[in-house]
């Protein structure tokens, strides 16, 4: 499966990061060698194969409800790039 | 009194209980070898005030006789893990002004313990990385390096760096690839991933959240021991964290291996293998065997494919986990009119090259259209994997590997940068233990021809880390490895 | 019913499916121990886990899985003993990780299936497709500054069940009266407050038409956050048009996410993006499994509060009501609880009349809820009991019950005071009875020349004289016996 330079706008996109018009090729190429690389995988059979999403098979443990948490805005907003009136602020969203 | 940075943890706290020196005379002179040892990058945040009221209470502790497990033990800190009021960057610029309201649970089961900390450890910026080039902070020195600036391995290259140049007694360090183990054996440090689930993930900053583990970085066995003991545990805060017994590791150091049955796997004995880790392996399977264990063959079929794997399934989560930094909340904001300029300039001017390479990988892998292709297929093998393992636990207690194919290389190698491959082989034998969830440690056995430390991997059951360090113990005394 | 939308040229069908996200009542967020309280400051009832800062992880809450369970039960839906988290990948500025965590694959709840009332008294079946659990996420608050629009996580990570449903409905009444006993169903288990006015129950709208009688699916459109039940009516109605219209002048009705405009009622496409969404769902790493028994299941079954449809084949069946009005009173569990506990050793269908009519008319006039009303249950009770102890008249139970609309007080009391004893001595009636015929003697006449119609008359005369507290039927005897010797 060959990436095209329109699929690494699309991911690029995605994940919300700009690659300029000038490295798409070079970004390109790099991407093809390792999905070129990644698709040595394909030489096993995998179809009879569970999927492992992880290692550990502990089971879920819930939490009891009760306020136990929050109540501390100054320590939410006291990193934030641009905060006003106890809210994070960013530039105006058109919906 | 000879230089007192160069003892060992253990030697440390007998000299503390002893009054041989006190805690705050020590902080001061790990501060003083940090001041001297600016040029190898080690760190990224000092905090030596905050160290030196730690050891004054550590003195009080003493006095008083309160002293806990860890009392006055000066220890660096990889910074991956948030500490409450300290500047926590990840490597990164994405992050270079945060400052967490919170602690880690494994800083803080530490600084329970007593432990003191001299600050943040460089590292490969959100621990991707094999070399430590990746931090927007520069490159660790190897403290190994003679007359070219080696790299000290990756991703916490500046845990190993710091701990082999006395910069601290001990290092947290994490271990998504082979985090810890890599930079240990380019380092000549001892170093432990425990079983995932063993340490809590919480507050630890996420790179593949079914991978990452911490662990620690010391000088020998018994101090990573002594600092796994302390480390790990359950905590309800990590849903993933087990709900199991932290044994007693330090009893099984020293203790008889006679019977161990110690797997070899047949696949990692390639052609092609560096001459001086075979024969450093070949080494330690002799020392194993004199002290009666013995060495069995194991299949590990589908190693090989454990890299490719893991470039897709490590990826994938860190595309997700990395999507948080968006330039709103916290950490770097880029200019930008519109919500998606903003987020745009943000993270193309907050992350590193290679971040922004392994968020684009893992955002592909599970794109509509190519999800089955590469993350189920990747899923899958993991399950091959993981049964390899299972199978050959059947026929030994432990498996003994190389740590890394090989010794620490240039910084800047042009080899390595030419294409981003050759640096993600390095991980060839320490990748598959992360998708297993398994424990694994590496310890310096030797010195290559080239006068640079070489790691061997011992690798064990789920929450078999006692074992590990039962068998490592018994290696370490008799490889007579010398640190610096 | 028919449903069929006829033009100059065609006849058409809706096709309709609903997503309907509940806000799950629990005392804290899903994945965080912040409270879930609604309009505190902003930024008060977060966590870091909430804040999405670095390392937090998410822990399950305990209250939320027990909710979706009972609401799945609530739902005659498959509840799945194994289900995952997963995340739904999507930058936006209220959503703090950048990824939100649902359910995918293994959601909690399977299928199931809820009956609906009909205008005509028919009733018809919706099948639910799935149902799962997520977290909600912040506000956006675009209206505090010209250039900037601020962020508020309060109500980030409250829990959500995202319930959808088969494309079921083919009309927009359907779906109105699907929203409404949904809404039910979910007060009466006490899962979601759903009031759609406060978004605590928000409805997304799945639109298609099809040639009536074809039973192909054709392309759908989207309209998201629907905040009322004659909204998504609206929206129905005026989004089917549309697609009609489109097809009947040769066009391809496209798959889209379009707005509702509640001003004008009609539904416009949304900005299109430069690439679609992807979300890139994959398993939450940070969450194992959930798995639940077959025995806590059960358990939580067995605890079940009696639901709108048992209660009203109740009321039909062992309390005599009409299915219009058991229908009625068992939309509101609160009113349902009123009913039973009015008509407690009472007649209970005379107490469903007096709630239908005089009860309910009060409340509206008043603009009360049923649990502020100043009658008692108990009080309503008693006065049917007055009614049927003939202890007073229809009539006169009207003028009590405006007195106890006022003051609160028990009917018995009233009576009493104010002397509204029905007039059972018939010697006392007799004397009216007799003034009546003296001071008609025409009437009389007409009725013994077999204008017996007057009958009434005569009744009503004199229990107006006896200003309604003459029994009625005894009053009627007693003419009769006057009359016809």
């Amino acid at each position: 499966m060959a990436i095209d330079n329109e699929m690494v706008r699309k991911i690029a996109f995605l994940s919300r990061l700009k690659i300029e018009d000038n490295k798409l090729e070079d970004a390109k190429d790099e991407f093809n060698k390792i999905f070129k690389w990644i698709e040595e995988l394909n030489e096993i059979d995998t179809s009879n194969v569970s999927p492992m999403a992880s290692a550990n098979d502990v089971s879920l443990k819930l939490r009891e409800d009760a306020v136990t948490d929050g109540n501390y805005k100054d320590e939410i907003l006291k990193n934030a790039p641009s905060a006003e009136y106890d809210y994070f602020a960013v530039p105006k969203v058109v919906e | 009194m000879s230089d007192i940075t160069k003892l060992t943890i253990h030697e440390t706290l007998a000299a503390l209980k002893n009054k041989d020196f006190s805690a705050s005379e020590l902080t001061r002179a790990y501060l003083s070898n940090m001041e001297k040892s600016k040029h190898l990058n080690a760190y990224i945040t000092e905090c030596g005030e905050y160290a030196l009221e730690q050891a004054q209470e550590s003195d009080d502790n003493y006095l008083h006789g309160n002293n806990r497990k860890l009392e006055g033990i000066p220890l660096g800190i990889k910074d991956l893990f948030c500490t409450k009021n300290i500047r926590t960057t990840a490597a990164s610029h994405i992050l270079d002004n945060f400052i967490p309201p919170y602690e880690s649970t494994v800083t803080s089961n530490l600084l329970n313990d007593g432990a003191i900390f001299l600050g943040k450890l460089n590292l490969d910026e959100f621990a991707m990385g094999g070399s430590n080039e990746t931090s927007y902070f520069g490159p660790v020195i190897n403290p190994w390096s003679k007359n070219v600036e080696l790299v000290p391995g990756g991703s916490s290259g500046g845990s190993a760096a710091a701990v082999a140049a006395h910069l601290c007694a001990g290092a947290t360090g994490t271990d998504t690839g082979g985090s810890i183990r890599q930079p240990a054996a380019f380092c000549g440090c001892t170093g432990i991933k425990p079983t995932y689930g063993r340490c809590s993930r919480y507050g630890i900053v996420a790179f593949a959240s079914s991978l990452d583990q911490a662990g620690p970085i010391a000088q020998d066995v018994r101090d990573c021991a002594i600092l796994l003991q302390s480390m790990a545990g359950f905590d309800n805060k990590d849903s993933t964290s087990c709900d199991i017994a932290v044994p007693d590791y330090e009893k099984f150091i020293g203790k008889d291996i006679s019977g161990l049955k110690i797997g070899i796997p047949k696949e990692y004995r390639s052609e092609d293998l560096n001459e001086d880790v075979n024969k450093y392996w070949q080494m330690s399977v002799e020392l194993l065997q004199k002290r009666g264990a013995v060495i069995k063959e194991v299949s590990l079929p589908h190693t090989k494919y454990a890299l490719p794997t893991y470039y897709v399934l490590a990826p994938a989560e860190a595309s997700s986990n990395l999507a948080r930094y968006d330039g709103i909340r916290y950490g770097y904001r880029g200019e930008g009119e519109h919500l998606d300029n903003l987020y745009i300039n943000t993270r193309t001017t907050g992350f590193g090259k290679e971040v922004k390479r392994r968020i684009m990988i893992g955002t592909y892998v599970l794109s509509a259209g190519y999800y089955d292709a590469y993350y189920l297929k990747a899923q899958k093998m993991r399950r091959l994997i993981y049964n390899d393992f299972m199978d050959a636990f059947k026929d030994c207690d432990l498996i003994l590997t190389p740590t890394s194919p090989i010794t620490a290389f240039p910084i800047g190698d042009a080899h390595m940068l030419s294409n981003p491959i050759n640096m993600y082989l390095n991980d060839i034998y320490t990748v598959s233990v992360n998708l297993a969830g398994l424990p694994a440690l590496s310890l310096p056995i030797g010195l290559a021809q080239n006068g640079l430390p070489l790691g061997m991997q011992l690798i064990g059951k789920p929450f078999a880390e006692g074992t590990i360090f039962q068998a490592a113990s018994a290696l370490e005394e008799d490889a007579h490895f010398e640190r610096i | 019913m028919e449903n069929i939308i006829e033009t100059e040229k065609a006849k058409w069908e809706i096709v309709v499916g609903l997503e309907i996200h509940c806000q799950i009542i629990s005392k804290s967020k899903i994945f965080s121990g912040a409270s879930t309280e609604f309009g505190d400051d902003p930024n008060v009832n977060v966590s870091f886990v909430d804040a999405g800062m670095p390392g937090m992880l998410p822990t399950l809450n305990k209250e939320c899985v027990r909710q979706a369970v009972k609401t799945g039960l609530g739902l005659n839906a498959k509840i799945n003993t194994y289900s995952e988290f997963s995340r739904k990948n999507y930058f936006y500025a209220d959503m703090p990780t950048g990824y939100q965590i649902t359910q995918f694959k293994y959601p909690i709840v399977g299928e199931g299936e809820v009956v609906i009332d009909l205008a005509d008294g028919k009733s018809k079946k919706i099948g639910i497709e799935r149902m799962h659990i997520e977290q909600d996420a912040g506000k956006s608050i675009h209206d505090l500054s010209p250039n900037k629009t601020y962020i508020d996580l309060n109500r980030a990570g409250v829990g959500l069940m995202e319930i959808v449903t088969k494309p079921d409905f083919r009309s927009p009444e359907e779906a109105g009266a699907f929203l409404r006993k949904l809404r039910s169903i979910l007060r009466y288990l006490g899962t979601c407050d759903g009031n759609m006015d406060e978004g605590s129950m928000r409805c997304d709208v799945n639109v298609s038409v099809r040639p009536y009688g074809s039973d192909e699916l054709r392309t759908r459109c989207e309209m998201k956050n629907v905040n009322s039940v004659k909204f998504v009516m609206q929206a129905i109605e005026n989004e089917a048009k549309r697609q009609i219209e489109v097809y009947e002048n040769n066009g391809n009705v496209i798959q889209e996410t379009r707005q509702f405009d509640p001003s004008t009622g009609q539904t416009k496409v949304m900005r299109k993006k430069e690439f679609a969404h992807d979300y890139r769902y994959f398993p939450e790493p940070d969450l194992p499994a959930l798995v639940l028994s077959e025995q806590y299941i059960e358990e939580i079954r067995r605890d079940l509060v009696e639901l709108p449809d048992a209660k009203k084949q109740r009321f039909i069946n062992t309390m005599g009501l009409t299915p219009y009005d058991a229908m009625v009173i068992c939309e509101n569990k609160d009113v349902a609880d009123f009913f039973e506990k009015a008509s407690h050793n009472h007649d209970a269908k005379k107490v469903a009349n007096w709630m239908m009519s005089d009860f309910f008319a009060m409340l509206n006039k008043k603009k009360l809820s049923i649990d502020e009303s100043p009658v008692s249950a108990e009080n309503l009770g008693n006065l049917v009991e007055l009614i049927s102890k003939d202890v007073i008249s229809g009539k006169i139970a009207k003028e009590v019950f405006e007195i106890m609309a006022e003051t609160g007080d028990n009917p018995e009391k009233i009576v009493e005071e104010k002397g509204l004893k029905q007039v059972t001595d018939t010697k006392a009636i007799e004397d009216i009875i007799d003034r009546v015929i003296a001071d008609n003697p025409d009437n009389v006449e007409a009725y013994k020349k077999g204008k017996t119609n007057l009958l009434g008359w005569f009744v009503g005369q004199t229990i107006k004289l006896s200003q309604g507290k003459a029994n009625p039927s005894i009053v009627n005897q007693l003419i009769r016996k006057k009359l016809d010797n």
